[in-house]
């Protein structure tokens, strides 16, 4: 039986789930707020923080439905809390309303998004990959969002710390997608040493209050912010707003107001985006995955790799802002681009807006791109995206 | 040298409320007890009770990326709806252990056969049926050494509830009594 072989420091490693790493990644990167409604597959993640947090100083409230939670959430973030919330496909619908309000309000939250099949109430139990793109074009007015996406119990871990850092650091409204496969799975997880591990807070004023403005303007797009019940007086609002956030209708602080709102995600591309690149360097096909899938993807690698078959994965940690740059470069130059996932065509989507303009056209090696696709609630399987590999000539 | 490549997949398999995810989280922590690399994913339906369900364990000694077993080494089956869905997936050389308290039809050939009515076992013997999935897990540790007997009893411990654990040790124990008891029948 397998002994001994693997690491030295074994003790270290527990068996963990996927919603359980998300819960103790919240606590790490300290969370003191949860509010929200429980739904299956994101239940356990509002289970261990009700038992977690009022023993550590914080707070837990089981709202009556997922409006209620979303907007609880943002008022003790707006109270100084790191706050967060979970659910899944159907709450998440719910949310939408106080997510757009929390990227207009310039408020730091983070919504979990535990994926499960749709539409409607659709597969409680089971997996899917189908609100990338609700995550990013969910709420109504034209905001971009940052939305992360791990494949693993210990990666749970680690961006729901990264989740809730860039939330308090860009001040908005972070997504954390995962599905109910990855959600519901135990592996073993050792956890960083937790000296290891950067937490950000937000920036608070250092001005005195009468100078305060909530909005103001900042070259890096970073505005310190302050909290109710610290003595610094700010409005609040949904509607279009001013340094103050008072209402405003006037074009130029309107322009002010929606150039921050993308500027400071598009100005720290950089620090947002994040991708896993394997065995890309002499690969002619590519395989395009995220999350649970790209086990799969990486599994038929593998196995691709042993039959000679030159094969690599690019992997987005960060599904949004979208990482164009990995994509141009790196799918651009592969002959076939193969994209599995758990919806009707989401990703693939991304990717041919990316590698088929015809500003792209001379440059791109890319012939041909192949969709797996399943949305019956099954994972898409290793030997069916080495079948797709297959046809590849 | 190199060590040869080990990893063996596992799937329990049933009906909601027959335990079976339970079993498969005892049997994932064992595993990690033998310090072994791990995942243990499941699927079942809405309900609480009744319907699919199922566990699936891998066990392996280097990193593997896909949690789910497609092709099983072992398979536990404790109603017949279970054995006639996945029976085709268990490889030639795999185990099949099979319930034959609702598992009425074996149509496999090549496999390592096991049936026991360890429902009925259980309600007879324990006066409960309950543990009818210790029962079959210790059955199959005792049987493929897929994780050691210490380590499957540590785990047991750590992850019932204190109330049920004496109840789940007599089942570990009869479990195993039983795999010894299949091999002199033979």
């Amino acid at each position: 039986m397998a002994k001994k072989e693997i690491k030295k420091n074994h003790q270290e490693m527990t068996l963990m789930q996927g919603n359980e790493a998300i819960a103790r990644g919240a606590l790490t990167a300290g969370l003191n707020f949860y509010a929200g409604y429980p739904i299956t597959p994101s239940t356990e993640i509002a289970e261990i923080l009700s038992a977690e947090l009022p023993k550590r100083g914080g707070v837990f409230i089981q709202m009556e439905d997922e409006i209620a939670g979303i907007s609880a959430v943002i008022g003790a973030s707006l109270a100084g809390a790191k706050a967060m919330t979970a659910t899944s496909g159907p709450g998440f619908s719910l949310m939408l309303e106080g997510i757009g309000f929390a990227k207009m309000a310039e408020t730091p939250c983070v919504v979990v998004n535990v994926m499960r099949g749709g539409p409607s109430t659709g597969l409680p139990t089971s997996p899917s990959q189908s609100d990338i793109m609700q995550s990013r074009w969910g709420n109504h007015g034209d905001a971009p969002a940052i939305v992360l996406y791990p494949n693993s119990v210990k990666e749970s871990f680690e961006l729901t710390i990264r989740a809730i850092n860039l939330a308090e650091k860009y001040r908005t409204c972070v997504v954390l997608l995962t599905d109910e496969v990855l959600a519901h799975m135990r592996e073993m997880v050792e956890l960083p040493d937790f000296k290891n591990i950067r937490i950000i807070d937000r920036i608070k004023p250092t001005i005195p209050p009468e100078w305060y403005r909530h909005y103001d303007e900042n070259p890096k797009y970073r505005t310190p912010l302050a909290s109710y019940g610290e003595g610094y007086r700010f409005h609040v609002t949904g509607l279009a707003h001013d340094l103050y956030g008072f209402p405003t209708n006037k074009a130029d602080e309107i322009e002010i107001m929606m150039k921050r709102l993308r500027k400071k995600i598009t100005h720290h591309i950089k620090d947002l985006v994040q991708i896993e690149s394997f065995r890309m360097e002499d690969a002619t096909t590519a395989i395009f995955a995220a999350g649970i899938t790209s086990r799969a993807a990486k599994a038929a690698v593998k196995l691709a790799r042993k039959s000679g078959k030159r094969v690599g994965l690019l992997r987005p940690l960060t599904i949004w802002p979208f990482p164009d740059e990995a994509v141009r470069k790196l799918l651009g130059s592969k002959k076939t681009v193969i994209v599995p996932e758990l919806n009707q065509g989401q990703l693939s989507l991304e990717v041919k807006r990316v590698l088929g303009g015809i500003w792209n056209y001379e440059n791109r090696k890319t012939r041909k791109i192949i969709e797996v696709r399943k949305t019956n609630g099954e994972l898409i399987t290793p030997v069916e995206i080495l079948n797709a590999i297959k046809e590849v000539k | 040298m190199k060590k040869p490549e080990f990893k063996k997949e596992i799937r329990l398999s049933g009906s909601g409320g027959q335990g079976l995810i339970t079993a498969g989280i005892i049997l994932a922590r064992a595993a990690v007890l033998d310090k072994a690399i791990v995942t243990q994913t499941q699927s079942y339906g809405p309900e609480s009770r009744g319907g699919a369900s199922r566990a699936d364990v891998i066990i392996s000694n280097t990193e593997f990326y896909f949690p789910e077993a497609t092709h099983f080494d072992i398979l536990l089956t404790l109603t017949q709806e279970a054995y006639d869905k996945y029976s085709e997936n268990l490889k030639d050389d795999g185990i099949l252990i099979a319930d034959n308290t609702y598992v009425k039809t074996i149509t496999l050939q090549y496999s390592e056969i096991y049936e026991l009515p360890f429902t009925e076992i259980a309600a007879e013997k324990l006066k409960s049926s309950l543990p009818a999935n210790i029962l079959a897990l210790a059955f199959l540790v005792r049987k493929t050494k897929i994780v050691s007997e210490s380590s499957l009893k540590k785990a047991i411990k750590s992850f019932i509830k204190p109330r049920y654990v004496d109840l789940n040790l007599k089942a570990l124990k009869l479990g195993f009594k039983l795999a010894d008891e299949y091999e002199s029948d033979l």
